[in-house]
């Protein structure tokens, strides 16, 4: 061992206190990092706050970040730090002092980020619950489900292109997607051939089209917006073409239009099958 | 143990790690050329012509649909389903119409395949075209059966969706495989109003690929077959 512990870096003076200096740094730089985190970065996060599951998602978003921001800053400063001050001095060609375990900072460093990742996995297990599966699809059976009325609008998707039924509306299917501001929609989504998904974007809903699934997710739309839709599985050739936009209206403009669709669309809906909740269509006359 | 050569200059292993970089290199450009020729090659536009004008003006695009390209128009792929479109008094394999902004399309399809059906019998009804009917063999109609469609001309982000009824299975005289003229087919005829500029896709939405699991592979997803683009120039 060439260099004393007693000496710094530059040669001159003690050593200083690093774990106190190190703290310093860190407790200061998280005390600025957070609050732009938290109000400039955290409303940039998810697709915005168009409904109820998207501000969640924001929400929750928001919070993960800001935990993670102190650990981030830990280590990237303990990065730097160390690259600057114990940086290995010009000349000297022999290894530094070995580096041994301490048993304090281990259990300390196991104990917080276990408890961190518990918190983390509880709070996002209480808020995908509480928010009704927060805009994903729960499956055919959700755990939990919103109370009061609901607007129940079946998505089908088929390679390329989603339609959309109604069923309280008579059954009618529509190649557009329109909802009522501030209804509880009960979104089905299937398929009537290979795996889709089904993803309202600025609504905060994702959820997977699969034959024969019938997979529920809920939402609440909150603003009176046009949002995108997408398909969010690689279906095929036009996979990026499967696409189209949805709209949310007022509750009146809601019933003139889907009155409209039922006059436009009554000779389909003449020969549609009898809803349910999936389809798994013949033929298969030319298939294998 | 490396063995030199040439005064011991560069080794044999020196020399068999460049042959094996010059090969490696020469397979990953041709891999490359091979992948930029597929990813890029594409059916040549056709463009709509004038229609006459006992049609009121716009433009004419002439279709037809057979059961089997044949070797003539895809030797690579004789057995496949596919759209034709007449030009210069010929058919073409192309799938990629070229036709005029905010202007009528006056489209005429020869149907020469049998049917199959639809999977989702919504896409049954006939949706954007003018006068929201299409004529099936001179009878105007708003719809079809799900069951006797064949295939369907739809263009989604224009909202137009055309079914196509398919030969009866019972029909004399089908046509096996392209050129179809002189075989039984359904003639269906509409006419729609393009809008702004821009590329749209178009596809067929019957499960239509003989052979393919659940009819959805080969021609319904390979550019030039049953799908396209309509350019609105």
């Amino acid at each position: 061992m060439s260099s004393s512990p007693a000496t710094s870096p530059g040669g001159s003076g003690t050593e200083p206190n690093h774990a106190v200096r190190f703290t310093l740094i860190w407790v200061i730089a998280t005390v600025i990092a957070m609050p732009i985190v938290i109000l400039v970065i955290g409303p940039a996060l998810g697709s915005g706050t168009d409904s109820n599951a998207a501000s969640a998602n924001q929400t929750d978003m928001t919070v993960l970040a800001a935990t993670a921001t102190p650990v981030i800053l830990l280590v990237m400063l303990y990065l730097l730090y160390a690259v600057v001050f114990f940086r290995q001095p010009k000349g000297a060609a022999l290894e530094g002092p070995a580096v041994r375990g301490d048993a304090r900072i281990q259990t300390t460093w196991i104990i917080v980020t276990s408890a961190i990742v518990l918190a983390i996995a509880v709070f996002g297990t209480v808020r995908l619950e509480e928010g009704d599966g927060a805009g994903s699809g729960s499956g055919p059976s959700p755990l939990t489900v919103p109370k009061g009325p609901k607007l129940p609008v079946q998505v089908i998707a088929q390679q390329w292109l989603f339609t959309y039924r109604y069923p309280t509306y008579g059954g009618v299917e529509t190649p557009h997607l329109v909802l009522p501001v501030n209804e509880e929609v009960e979104f089905h989504v299937t398929s009537v051939d290979v795996i889709h998904s089904f993803w309202a974007y600025q609504l905060g809903v994702k959820a997977d089209a699969n034959p024969g699934v019938d997979n529920i997710a809920f939402v609440k739309p909150t603003k009176l917006e046009n949002f995108n839709v997408r398909c969010a599985e690689l279906c095929g050739i036009w996979h990026g073409f499967m696409r189209d936009k949805g709209k949310v209206v007022t509750q009146s403009a809601f019933n003139t239009w889907i009155h409209q669709q039922q006059t436009s669309f009554a000779p389909a809906t003449k020969v549609l099958p009898k809803y349910s909740k999936t389809y798994l269509p013949e033929p298969t006359r030319r298939g294998e | 143990m490396r063995r030199f050569v040439g005064g011991g200059e560069i080794s044999l292993y020196v020399k068999k790690l460049f042959g094996v970089g010059i090969a490696v290199a020469a397979l990953g450009v041709l891999i490359g050329l091979y992948v930029a020729a597929w990813a890029t090659s594409a059916p040549t536009p056709v463009a709509a012509t004038s229609a006459p004008a006992s049609s009121g003006g716009g433009t004419q695009l002439t279709l037809e649909t057979v059961a089997a390209i044949g070797p003539k128009y895809s030797p690579p792929h004789p057995d496949w389903v596919s759209y034709l479109v007449h030009q210069n008094g010929k058919w073409v394999h192309s799938t990629i119409f070229n036709v005029p902004a905010e202007s009528v399309v006056h489209v005429t399809v020869y149907q020469y395949d049998g049917d199959t059906g639809l999977r989702n019998p919504f896409l049954s009804q006939v949706q954007g075209t003018v006068g929201g009917t299409e004529t099936v063999d001179g009878k105007a109609v708003s719809s079809i059966n799900p069951e006797e469609a064949s295939h369907t001309f739809v263009v989604p982000e224009l909202g137009l969706f055309i079914p196509l009824p398919g030969v009866p299975e019972e029909a004399k005289n089908q046509c096996e495989f392209a050129p179809c003229e002189g075989a039984t087919h359904r003639t269906i005829t509409f006419s729609f109003r393009t809008g702004k500029k821009g590329r749209y896709r178009w596809q067929c939405f019957v499960p239509c690929a003989a052979g393919f699991l659940y009819g959805l592979g080969g021609p319904m997803q390979t550019l030039g077959y049953m799908d396209g683009f309509l350019n609105v120039v």
